[in-house]
């Protein structure tokens, strides 16, 4: 039974693969992207990497997959344009994807006839994110506060990137304003009759 | 039979073939070429989950979690580069990308 849905999960995996490449409209190809994700999900469940599963829900379908579809929509490009050419590289990619996939199953056929004897999604705990959560905070805590640098630094670059500060544009400066005293604005002069300022 | 490691691994090579092929074929669509990166780097998360959830070694799944990090930090930085590339040019194609040349 499990098999079974494994090919089925597996066939809509490589298939929306396949259409996330192939697709003539990138609106499309993130749809299928995100059709991915979620299959894939369903694949994690199904060896009981429950966590896993869900963080790849929400981190890919929830972020990156709705900031390609936000991008993708706000960029107003010749999409027609961008997809010439797609023959001219299809059979010299295909030949290059041929061989690569024969080198992995070369490598993947030495691991040997497989088997699930020593299957255990959450090792030395009840449940999956128990086991995960175990280890995290202990033995990887490092790794985890520097995961988090990463998104920090990440995030910073990103605003640093796509800010924009238009140098001659005139807006207000509050605190210029509030902090205006009155011998900076008026000045009183003693004006003789008969002469100029 | 039953589900094995084989099969995970097998699927997983499928999908960052898949991944490569993406790049090779969409020369000149940047958002694409990011989209199989993210293709690329699920077939690994695939793999490491798989392994470590067949052999029962947490250290797999821990490592999943990092490559999603380190996803989801390249697809922001990916896009905003993108952006400020399409606010200067107008547009994305990845041939004209040496007219930056200092």
């Amino acid at each position: 039974m499990p098999l079974i849905a494994f090919y089925i999960l597996g066939a809509i995996v490589a298939l929306s693969a396949v259409l996330v490449v192939a697709a003539r409209n990138p609106v499309h190809s993130v749809l299928w992207l995100i059709c991915a994700f979620f299959t894939s999900a369903g694949l994690l469940v199904l060896i009981g990497a429950e966590f896993l599963a869900m963080l790849l829900v929400v981190v890919y379908v929830g972020a990156v997959a709705v900031l390609f579809l936000f991008v993708v929509m706000m960029l107003d490009v010749d999409f027609v344009e961008l997809k010439q050419g797609f023959q001219n590289y299809v059979v010299s990619g295909a030949a290059i994807a041929l061989i690569l996939f024969a080198e992995i199953g070369v490598i993947a056929a030495s691991i040997g006839p497989g088997s699930n004897a020593t299957m255990d999604p959450s090792p030395g705990a009840d449940t999956n994110a128990e086991a995960i959560g175990a280890v995290l905070y202990t033995d990887y805590l490092l790794l985890f506060q520097l995961a988090g640098l990463i998104l920090l630094i990440a995030m910073i670059g990103a605003i640093v990137l796509t800010l924009r500060g238009r140098p001659r544009a005139k807006r207000q400066n509050i605190a210029e304003q509030t902090g205006r005293k009155r011998k900076d604005a008026v000045e009183l002069r003693d004006v003789r009759p008969g002469e100029g300022v | 039979m039953e589900l094995t490691l084989n099969h995970y691994v097998g699927l997983s090579a499928l999908l960052f073939t898949i991944g490569v092929f993406g790049i090779f074929v969409n020369r000149k669509n940047v958002i694409v070429i990011l989209m199989a990166i993210e293709l690329i780097l699920l077939s690994v998360n695939i793999n490491l989950v798989a392994f470590s959830v067949f052999n029962g070694d947490i250290a797999g799944q821990i490592f999943a979690m990092f490559v999603l990090t380190v996803a989801a930090a390249e697809a922001a930085v990916g896009l905003a580069i993108l952006v400020v590339y399409f606010r200067t040019r107008g547009a994305i194609a990845v041939e004209d990308v040496n007219v930056l040349r200092g």
